[in-house]
């Protein structure tokens, strides 16, 4: 190990120690399932049929942002997680630095996922399933339908609209919003490059000037449901359908120009001790029990990646499930961003957020 | 006992001390120190990291937006406090006083992340204050209380007044009656007696409670996070978006060293009042 990895490595260990500590056990046993995770996945509700069937303790960590969960797997010892769940763009980071273990596709339910979501092109490396998509849904108009109006919710150019002035939060994530910002003028989010960056911080700023805050997942929702606005750029149904029954009128849209898709997958660590467990877990996820728990989770709501998930009707009717085939013909996938350009994204958010 | 035995107890002692400081501040800051020169995606040995911050107006201004805000709360909550650590102080009986400084630090028992989204729930359109002004016909239609700097600022005073109670409250104590009544003797007025006397004795607590708010505000990622609405950054926000997505440790060491150094650049400016020892 070179003297500069060695202090990376350490330096990154005092950024992850505090991270670390909340999992306070440590990731317990080979007999346990350890799974690095996001905050859907940590309600009793998913995890407990799995555990009972097969008589074995999961034990998760959740994390926010690929960048902080990377560097928890690169502080701990190898074969201390078995599965991770990461941005469906992000699977290949992961298998860069040779993370993850190579899934068969005749031992998932590959071809019950709607088509739009497989995201073959980040989940699938040199041929190999390293991913699988296990929930979506989009960033896109999150709105209270009986404060503003619907048909306006149809166009981006609502959100740099005066008429929206100061109700308006942004959810705090640059990439979907940027997305959402280069769909208002035109641009296709998988095809950005540094010279559309100008156009797209315009964009920003107007939003900005409208907007009242920028906000975190939870306060986003806060904001939402407790009226402090009307609505929020970036929302959609991982905001409104978790909290649809104590607030109906919260809604989403799909606007003309389009909507970001976010898509997470699963993946499964090559240093796992428990791989057949790790497996199983996926497995059980993907199934349509599974997919029904974790599309209905009490962290967030969002679209089971698979077709065949025993939601409700009611449930399917908080999604949109009949309407999926129409938001995925117009929504297009979160920006995929070099290193350099990611970097110089993060730098234009900065700049909108500082703006007054 | 010999000089040897002397010293051998001298460094018994400071051992521990010396090792904790090693172990968990000086290598940690050399690692992050080194860790910062070399940009994330860079070939090599840069200052890239700390250039960026100073050719980046978003970037510097979030270091003026912590010191402005650092700077507010920590006047605030003097102002705030001294009067309150007084009445705790010397107006209180003191068969009270326990039981008042119990009440007083009540604040600290609660979740610092619970208690900024408390006030969240006050500070919103919809929240007590704005509701009982509207309601009383003092306001036409509610204000942005919430997602403001203004509500940071209440937040961090909510908490740090307490801890600056705290301080000037010890100081306080400390301080014989007898110079307050030399004072009068020598016939200055009460207000005189405060100003030249009790208010100079006290400043070394003061500064303890002023330094210590400052260096944990100026750190402080919940609460401008929760209740400044991130309307704009300040560098622990600053700091923490380098990690979230694109895992920046670099870029992250480097702004938190800079952060070091202006609350080291506080900590000389303090250094004179800061002394264990009393003059």
């Amino acid at each position: 190990m070179t003297v500069r990895s060695f202090t990376r490595r350490l330096a990154g260990a005092s950024f992850a120690a505090l991270a670390l500590m909340g999992l306070s056990c440590g990731p317990a046993s080979a007999a346990d399932l350890n799974a690095l995770v996001w905050c859907d996945h940590s309600d009793p509700n998913l995890l407990k049929p799995f555990e009972d069937a097969n008589g074995i303790k999961v034990n998760v960590k959740e994390f926010e942002g690929t960048g902080a969960g990377l560097a928890i797997v690169e502080q701990s010892q190898p074969g201390d997680w078995d599965v991770m769940v990461i941005d469906s763009i992000d699977v290949r980071r992961g298998v860069e630095r040779g993370l993850f273990e190579p899934l068969a596709d005749d031992q998932l339910p590959v071809a019950d996922l709607f088509p739009e979501v497989k995201m073959d092109q980040f989940t699938v490396v040199d041929g190999k399933r390293y991913g699988i998509t296990e929930k979506f849904g989009y960033n896109t108009i999150g709105f209270n339908k009986s404060k503003v109006d619907a048909k306006d919710m149809e166009s981006l150019a609502a959100l740099t609209d005066e008429k929206y002035k100061g109700r308006i939060a942004i959810y705090d994530y640059y990439l979907p919003v940027m997305g959402l910002a280069a769909m208002a003028i035109g641009k296709k989010t998988a095809e950005l490059t540094e010279a559309d960056l100008p156009a797209i911080k315009d964009v920003l700023l107007k939003m900005k000037a409208n907007s009242k805050a920028v906000t975190d997942v939870v306060a986003s929702q806060t904001a939402l449901a407790t009226g402090e606005v009307d609505i929020l750029v970036g929302g959609g149904e991982w905001v409104t359908a978790g909290i649809a029954k104590e607030n109906p009128d919260l809604d989403f849209s799909v606007p003309k120009e389009g909507a970001v898709l976010w898509s997470q997958s699963l993946a499964m660590f090559k240093d796992s001790q428990n791989k057949d467990m790790a497996l199983k877990f996926i497995q059980y996820i993907m199934s349509p029990e599974g997919q029904a728990r974790l599309a209905t989770s009490s962290c967030y709501w969002g679209m089971p990646a698979s077709t065949k998930a025993a939601l409700t009707d009611e449930q399917k009717k908080t999604l949109r499930f009949a309407e999926q085939p129409d938001f995925l013909k117009r929504a297009q996938g979160y920006p995929a961003p070099s290193e350099d350009l990611d970097k110089k994204m993060q730098d234009v958010w900065t700049e909108m957020i500082q703006a007054q | 006992m010999s000089v040897s035995t002397n010293t051998r107890v001298g460094w018994a002692s400071v051992t521990p001390a010396v090792l904790w400081t090693l172990v968990f501040f000086a290598v940690p800051f050399m690692a992050m120190a080194v860790a910062s020169l070399y940009p994330k995606g860079g070939d090599g040995l840069s200052l890239a990291n700390y250039t960026q911050f100073f050719a980046n107006p978003a970037y510097w201004r979030a270091l003026t937006n912590s010191l402005e805000v650092t700077a507010i709360v920590t006047v605030v909550s003097v102002l705030l406090a001294y009067p309150f650590a007084w009445i705790l102080a010397f107006v209180v009986p003191e068969r009270w006083q326990r039981l008042a400084l119990m009440l007083a630090v009540l604040p600290f028992w609660t979740s610092y992340v619970v208690r900024s989204y408390s006030w969240l729930l006050v500070l919103a359109e919809k929240g007590v204050i704005n509701t009982t002004l509207v309601n009383a016909g003092l306001l036409a239609e509610p204000v942005q209380l919430a997602n403001t700097r203004g509500a940071a600022v209440i937040g961090f005073v909510h908490f740090f007044v307490m801890l600056l109670t705290l301080t000037i409250y010890a100081n306080l104590k400390q301080l014989s009656p007898n110079y307050a009544k030399a004072a009068a003797d020598l016939g200055a007025s009460p207000f005189q007696s405060f100003i030249h006397v009790i208010l100079p004795l006290t400043l070394p607590g003061i500064m303890v409670g002023a330094f210590l708010t400052f260096v944990l505000a100026i750190g402080d990622y919940i609460t401008p996070q929760i209740l400044g609405g991130n309307n704009e950054l300040l560098m622990p926000q600053l700091i923490m978006m380098q990690i979230g997505r694109r895992g920046d440790f670099a870029s992250a060491s480097a702004l938190s060293i800079i952060l070091m150094a202006v609350v080291t650049v506080a900590y000389l400016a303090c250094a004179k009042w800061l002394k264990i020892e009393r003059a």
